[in-house]
C-alpha cells in the first residue's frame, strides 16, 4: 500500500524553564509565561501567527480543577482561536498540532507543557494513572514498579547494575552543558555504585529528580518554517503506541510500543539517526528504549542529560524534542530522533524522527 | 463454573479512597492581592497592553498573554453588576437567609469579583447599586477574602447600565 505524502512541517523555535526542585513562589501561569514570550521572541513570531494551540498537563499536579484553562491566560485568546488540550505530556500535544497541519489549513502553531510536582507528593499522584480496580488502590509507587522492571532485566541477563550507573554517570555528566538542567554530576559510575538502594535495584542515581518545569515549541509548515529558522527540524514522522494498561500482561523488559511506533515513524528507513533524544526517567529505560529503537553505538543520545537530569512531569517529553530540534538548527545533527514515554514502566510511547532535510519527509504512517 | 466460584456474588461496587494533600502556591501576583487584604485594601494588577485592571490578578492579562507587573490599589466602593439571593438553607451556612451574594465590580476594576451584601434587605439589592466593602476588625485581618466582612450600600444614587453593561 502506497503511503499518502505528507506535508512538511517542521519544529522551529523551542523554549523551556529552568528545571527546578521547587517553584515556590510563581504559580502555574506565572511559570509558562515567560517560556511562551521567549518562544515566540526567538523567531519573532507572535500568538496571532498561531493556527492552533495545544497543550499537555494535567489538573491532578496542581491539585486544582480545569488548571489547563487558566494556562491559556499565559497566551492570551482574545480573539478567540483554536485550542486544545491533552491530559498528556506535551510530545502528544505535539502529534495533536502536527495532525491538525497535516490538513493544511494552517501553517504554525503553539505547543506547550507544564507541570509542577513539588505541590502535591507526584509518587501518590502517579499512582492514579494505574488501571483504577486492581493496581491503584495498592498505591505503589513508580519507583517501585520501575523497580520491578529493572530487576526484570537484570534477571533476563540484559541489564547490571553497573550498566545503570553508566547510564546515569553520562547522563548527569552531558547535563554539565545544559544550563536548564537540575541534577549534573561528574561521579563516575563506580562512585555511584555506592548509592543506598532506593528500591532495589534502583540506586538514588537510576532515579529521576523530582522537577517544577514547562516547555514550549512552535510548529512551523513549508515556507513559513524556513522564514523563522534557516535551519528547521523537519519531522519526518511521528507515531505513537500505547500497550495494555495490566501491568502482568506486558513484558517488562522490552517496548514494543517504542519499536512500532519508530517503525512507523520511519526510523529504520533512509540513513540512521545520528542524535537521539530518550525519555526515559529511570536509567534502565534508557537500556529498553536504546534496544527498541536500535540505536548503534555512534549515536549520541542524550546530549541534554535526558529526563535522569530533569524530569518535569508533562513536559519532560516534550524537551526531547525540543532538544533534538535545537541540534538540528545548530547543525550539529542532521537526522535524529526524539522519544516521549507516558504511564508506567513505558506503557505509552512516542517516536518522533527529524530531519535537516525536508527531502526527507514522504509517505508513512497510516 | 469452579467450585471457587459456586456460591459468590459478582462485585459490582468497588471503593477506592483516594486522598491527595497538596501545598498551594498562590503565585506572586495573587500572593500581593492576598497581602493586601491582611492590610485591609484592595490591590489589583493593570495590563501594560490594554490597560484593563484585574482583581484578582492570576499575574498575567488573559487578553493579551502579558505579565500584569503594574500594582493597582483600588478604593473599598464599587457596583453592584449582577446578584442572586439564597433563600435555601445548607449545612454549615455562616449568614441569616434569605441574603444576597452579589458579583462587585470595584471601582477602577476591569473585573468582578463575589461578595456579600449586607444591611439592606434581600429584595432590596439590584444590579447597579453603589456599594462599599466593610471589613473585619484590624486585629481580624488576614491574607484571605474573609478580611471582607461584607458589602454595603453608600446611598449614591445607582450607577447607569452603560457604565456596566460589559461586565455582566
Amino acid at each position: 500500500m502506497s503511503a499518502p505524502a505528507r506535508r512538511p512541517v517542521a519544529v522551529v523555535s523551542f523554549a523551556q524553564a529552568r528545571n527546578v526542585r521547587r517553584e515556590a513562589s510563581r504559580n502555574e501561569v506565572e511559570l509558562l509565561m515567560p517560556v511562551v514570550s521567549e518562544v515566540f521572541a526567538a523567531i519573532g513570531a507572535s500568538k496571532d501567527d498561531m493556527g492552533f494551540i495545544c497543550s499537555g498537563s494535567t489538573d491532578y499536579l496542581v491539585g486544582g480543577p480545569f488548571s489547563f484553562v487558566t494556562a491559556l491566560d499565559a497566551v492570551g485568546v482574545w480573539p478567540p482561536r483554536a485550542e486544545s488540550h491533552v491530559e498528556m505530556d506535551g510530545a502528544f500535544a505535539l502529534y495533536e498540532a502536527w495532525v491538525l497541519m497535516q490538513e493544511g489549513a494552517i501553517d504554525a502553531a503553539l505547543v506547550y507543557s507544564f507541570g509542577r510536582s513539588s505541590p502535591g507528593d507526584v509518587t501518590e499522584i502517579l499512582a492514579l494513572q494505574l488501571d483504577p480496580y486492581v493496581t491503584a488502590p495498592l498505591w505503589p509507587s513508580p519507583v517501585a514498579l520501575a523497580a520491578l522492571q529493572a530487576q526484570a532485566l537484570i534477571d533476563a541477563g540484559e541489564a547490571t547494575e553497573e550498566e545503570l550507573a553508566e547510564v546515569a554517570a553520562r547522563n548527569r555528566s552531558a547535563a554539565r552543558a545544559n544550563p536548564n538542567a537540575q541534577v549534573v554530576s561528574d561521579a563516575s559510575p563506580e562512585e555511584l555504585l555506592a548509592d543506598e538502594y532506593v528500591v532495589a535495584p534502583l540506586r538514588r542515581h537510576a532515579l529521576p529528580p523530582i522537577t517544577d518545569g514547562a516547555a514550549a515549541i512552535v510548529l512551523a509548515a513549508g515556507e513559513k518554517a524556513r522564514e523563522w529558522r534557516e535551519r528547521p527540524a523537519w519531522i519526518t514522522g511521528i507515531d505513537h503506541r500505547i500497550e495494555t494498561h495490566a501491568l502482568g500482561c506486558r513484558d517488562l523488559t522490552r517496548s514494543p510500543s517504542t519499536a512500532l511506533a519508530a517503525e512507523r515513524a520511519g526510523l529504520f528507513e533512509g540513513p540512521p539517526v545520528d542524535l537521539a533524544e530518550v525519555h526515559a526517567p529511570f536509567a534502565h529505560q534508557e537500556l529498553i528504549v536504546r534496544r527498541a529503537l536500535e540505536l548503534g553505538d555512534a549515536v549520541t543520545v542524550n546530549p541534554s542529560g535526558g529526563a535522569l537530569a530533569a524530569n518535569p512531569v508533562m513536559s519532560a517529553g516534550l524537551i526531547r524534542i525540543g532538544e533534538a530540534a535545537a541540534r538540528i538548527w545548530a547543525a550539529e545533527s542532521e537526522r535524529a530522533v526524539a522519544h516521549a514515554t507516558s504511564g508506567p514502566c513505558l506503557q505509552q510511547n512516542l517516536v518522533c524522527v527529524l530531519d535537516a532535510s525536508d527531502g526527507a519527509v514522504v509517505g508513512g504512517g497510516a | 463454573m469452579s467450585g471457587a466460584e459456586a456460591g459468590t456474588q459478582p462485585v459490582t461496587v468497588l471503593e477506592t479512597p483516594i486522598h491527595l494533600d497538596y501545598v498551594f502556591t498562590p503565585g506572586i501576583a495573587q500572593s500581593i492581592f492576598l497581602r493586601g487584604l491582611a492590610r485591609g485594601v484592595f490591590l489589583g494588577q493593570r495590563c501594560p497592553t490594554c490597560g484593563k485592571v484585574y482583581i484578582p490578578s492570576r499575574g498575567s492579562c488573559p487578553v493579551d498573554g502579558v505579565a500584569t507587573d503594574e500594582v493597582v490599589e483600588l478604593p473599598d466602593t464599587g457596583i453592584v453588576t449582577t446578584y442572586c439571593v439564597v433563600n435555601v438553607p445548607f449545612a454549615g451556612q455562616a449568614v441569616e437567609i434569605p441574603y444576597t451574594c452579589a458579583q462587585v465590580l470595584l471601582d477602577g476594576a476591569n473585573i468582578s469579583f463575589m461578595g456579600l451584601i449586607q444591611e439592606v434587605p434581600a429584595d432590596q439589592v439590584r444590579m447597579g447599586m453603589r456599594v462599599e466593602a466593610v471589613w473585619v476588625p484590624p486585629d481580624e485581618l488576614g491574607p484571605s477574602l474573609a478580611s471582607v466582612k461584607y458589602f454595603r450600600p453608600t446611598g449614591e444614587p445607582d450607577a447607569l447600565y452603560e457604565s456596566y453593561e460589559e461586565y455582566l
